[in-house]
């Protein structure tokens, strides 16, 4: 009896034990993917890197310029084309908690956000680059776009579901038309909530490299005119990491670098307005 | 009848097949205090909230009959300029969290999209303050959030935001029932106050809180008006039977 | 008489119109999405049909389409990687949901799961160029087998790092909602925590737990970046663990840009093929999360 006991201790010490090694053993990866980039990526970048055009194959040096450039303009593209409709239709899921087109929009959330990029890249393509015979940031932006509505979608109605009913009844009650109500006094309340899920939803799509291979494509120059191919920083660590050239490979650790920064910090943006602004009811 | 502010006539309200109210009358004269009383689940609720049409937002919600405010038919209103001129104090204080205090009291005209000049704006401000008994608490933290007040002076704060808007009655759906002791006494005594200026509509299950403070109280049991009248003499000779029960704490 | 009550005024109608029609949008959206990618692989499903899903043959010049080689390029990666992610996940999900669900060394566990979940494919790829190629071909080499140190085992390992945060987290989720009274009713009977997980925990979230690894399947199958930059590209049918070799969404990537007629229309047909095989899987394992959310806060009320 006493043995039995014993062992059944011990088998709990050692099935806690694994659980505690396999959680903390993938993190290994983590570690060492941070370190990688850390070591390769600041030893490249400097003054000349972050304000510089690539160069020619041939000639070393140059930089990103371009490329970080290119990916604030599909930000900024993808987010304008997105985030009006995705809010919009999150407001309307959680106004409509039942109902056939509420269901079917839910649906459709799922479906898309499980979509992959590559997919959404050829849609893309097959909407807007072969119309328009040429690559180009817009077509980059409008695939960008179809990823992040469906995270907004989703992040706007779970916000606003915690938005008290009574807040809404107060100002109703108060003569204030519907409208007003839900712009005025629902969304404000529900704000940091759905400014988080935007960011959030800009750090996803700011790595995304698939839904660009046949849309933004990539350019070498500079460029800010949305219906000419762009570059951006996850299609130039693509192309370099891809090279047979050293300096290049180098190149692309420079470039993960400042997208990790980048990603990293709208993560802790996202957060720390969403652990600051929190509203309470 | 210039006396009448409220006049309600046959009037019934219903969910899709559940009627909730069945052929109310009852006629509200103007500054006095009004406390509808009756067991939960009675209907008295539904019926303050048929006064300002908040009732119809519900999915399936009808009603029959007549509701006039001031020899005008509520329903046929817009709904948004009725409930201007009717205020709500609801159970749970619900200032609006994003606004500050003063932004709370003028809420009404915010939201509406009325602009005022700033010193009618202040003057609002204060007197609504004032009247709520509140202003001497918050004067100097007026563009504080309101959702740090204490739950009384939340509340209190509601009854400024109704009281902005000048509004003929105000409508108080059991407005201490999230209150402590202290804090209720404070908003009963806003109610002899507040009766010089405005006419209000006290729903409440609390008998006490009935004897207190109203002039007038309707008893409403399952849907029906059963005894409406002076609160003194429904207090100490009631009419009906039910009544007598429901004072004496049979049901409840 | 009854009263008509309109219930809701103009203003209100008007904006709940544009609220709907922004909503029906998404759903436009997903049907437009469905239907450019049938009718752009028409060309090849009329010449290929069924036989496309069964033909060994990818040859643009030969313009003979088969997708097998994808399809088994796909499903071995992805497999391999749920394979080797599980115990991971597993391991995550037990850690933050049942035995540390609060404390420092849990947020620290957490957020750095979360960082793991925000780093982007393409940087994994190219961490994979530089550390787990030479590793692979190290193995390779003392396996005997030809080292080129990218193919299918590089990418499911890519691929299994890059879906442990995400089958973690829902996992982390469903082993919380398993009420604890259940699990006070066992230690009461004298159970050990380990008794408790196998027999309690792990049963009750165990529909969860598949929900998860589902949706991580779902992940891992169309997975691009990463595995494109390590699978090796070879449009043959892999042999070996160690092959060379494509999946539909790598083919996709590599060959699209330059992809005309018939070329294109049979990657559309694999975008369609790899869309639908997607959303089934998302959306079954939504569902029985769905399911298992409502169940549970229906258990707290």
């Amino acid at each position: 009896m006493h043995d039995n006991v014993r062992a059944r201790l011990a088998k709990d010490t050692i099935f806690k034990g694994i659980v505690c090694l396999f959680a903390f053993v993938s993190l290994l990866p983590l570690f060492l993917i941070l370190y990688y980039i850390t070591r390769n990526g600041i030893a490249v970048i400097n003054w000349e890197f972050l304000t510089s055009l690539p160069r020619p194959t041939g000639e070393t040096g140059g930089g990103v310029f371009n490329a970080i450039v290119g990916t604030l303009v599909l930000i900024v593209l993808s987010g304008a084309l997105s985030i009006p409709c995705g809010i919009a239709a999150g407001v309307y899921l959680a106004e409509h908690q039942a109902g056939k087109l509420g269901n079917a929009i839910r649906l459709s959330v799922v479906v898309l956000q499980g979509t992959p990029s590559i997919v959404i890249g050829i849609i893309a393509y097959l909407w807007i680059v072969g119309p328009l015979k040429t690559f180009s940031a817009f077509s980059g932006g409008i695939a960008l776009a179809v990823m992040m509505l469906p995270v907004i979608v989703k992040t706007t109605e779970e916000t606003l579901k915690l938005v008290p009913y009574h807040l809404k009844e107060a100002s109703l009650a108060l003569g204030v038309p519907y409208y007003r109500t839900m712009l005025k006094v629902v969304l404000p309340s529900g704000m940091s909530g759905i400014l988080t899920g935007i960011l959030l939803s800009v750090a996803r799509i700011t790595g995304e490299t698939a839904p660009l291979l046949f849309t933004a494509f990539g350019n070498q120059f500079m460029n800010v005119n949305i219906f000419k191919p762009i570059d951006s920083l996850p299609y130039r660590i693509f192309y370099y990491a891809m090279s047979p050239y050293p300096e290049w490979h180098s190149f692309a650790w420079g470039a993960s670098f400042i997208l990790v920064v980048l990603t990293l910090s709208l993560n802790l943006v996202a957060r720390g307005i969403s652990a600051k602004w929190k509203i309470q009811y | 009848m210039e006396n009448t502010v409220l006049t309600v006539k046959d009037f019934s309200a219903s969910f899709g097949d559940h009627q909730i109210l069945h052929d109310i009358n009852l006629t509200i004269e103007r500054n006095i205090v009004a406390a509808l009383m009756g067991p939960s689940g009675c209907g008295k609720t539904t019926l303050i909230r048929c006064v300002n049409r908040m009732h119809e937002l519900i999915p399936g919600a009808a009603v029959s009959g007549e509701m006039l405010l001031m020899n005008e038919d509520i329903y046929d209103m817009q709904p948004i300029i009725l409930r201007r001129k009717i205020g709500m104090v609801f159970q749970k204080p619900n200032p609006f969290p994003t606004m500050s205090i003063y932004e709370n009291v003028v809420a009404g005209y915010k939201l509406n999209g009325i602009k005022l000049p700033k010193s009618e704006m202040d003057g609002i401000v204060e007197r609504s303050l004032k009247n709520a008994a509140l202003w001497g608490e918050v004067k100097d933290n007026l563009h504080r959030k309101g959702t740090f007040l204490s739950g009384g002076q939340q509340q209190r704060l509601c009854i400024a935001r109704a009281l902005a808007m000048n509004p003929e009655i105000i409508l108080f759906d059991e407005p201490t029932s999230a209150l402590d002791p202290k804090s209720t006494a404070q908003i009963e005594d806003l109610f002899v106050e507040l009766k010089k200026t405005v006419t209000m509509l006290l729903v409440t299950h609390n008998i006490a809180q009935a004897a207190r403070v109203s002039d007038v109280t309707a008893f409403i049991y399952l849907g029906e008006l059963v005894e409406f009248g002076p609160t003194e003499k429904m207090f100490t000779v009631p009419k009906d039977k039910r009544t007598e029960e429901y004072l004496t704490g049979k049901f409840g | 008489m009854t009263r008509s009550t309109p219930n809701i005024d103009r203003s209100e109608r008007t904006f709940t119109v544009v609220l709907a029609i922004s909503g029906g949008f998404i759903v436009l959206l997903l049907i437009g999405i469905m239907v450019t990618l049938f009718f752009n692989s028409l060309p090849a499903i009329r010449e290929f049909g069924a036989g496309f899903f069964i033909g060994k043959t990818w040859n643009a010049a030969a313009e003979t389409f088969g997708a097998l080689p994808f399809l088994v390029g796909t499903l071995v990666t992805s497999f391999l990687a749920l394979l080797i992610s599980v115990p991971f996940s597993l391991a995550i999900a037990l850690f933050l949901g049942e035995y540390y669900r609060e404390g420092a060394v849990s947020g620290f566990l957490r957020s750095a799961v979360e960082v793991l979940a925000g780093i982007p494919s393409v940087i994994y790829g190219l961490w994979g160029l530089f550390l787990l190629m030479p590793a692979v071909r190290y193995i390779e080499m003392k396996l005997g087998v030809a080292p080129q140190g990218v193919g299918i085992l590089t990418s499911s390992l890519i691929l299994a790092i890059m879906i442990i945060p995400f089958a973690a987290s829902i996992g982390r989720e469903v082993i919380t909602f398993v009420p604890g009274d259940l699990k006070e009713a066992a230690y009461s009977l004298g159970a050990t925590r380990f008794e408790v997980v196998r027999n309690i925990v792990v049963p009750y979230a165990r529909s969860g737990i598949i929900a998860g690894i589902l949706l991580s399947l779902g992940r891992a199958i169309g997975e691009t970046m990463a595995v494109t930059m390590l699978i090796g590209n070879s449009n043959f049918l892999p042999t070996s663990i160690f092959s060379p070799a494509n999946t539909m969404a790598s083919v996709i990537a590599n060959e699209f840009a330059e992809a005309t007629g018939v070329t294109s229309a049979s990657l559309i047909y694999l975008a369609l093929v790899l869309f639908f095989v997607t959303m089934l899987v998302n959306i079954a394992g939504t569902w029985v999360i769905q399911k298992l959310t409502v169940e549970s806060s229906r258990e707290v009320t």
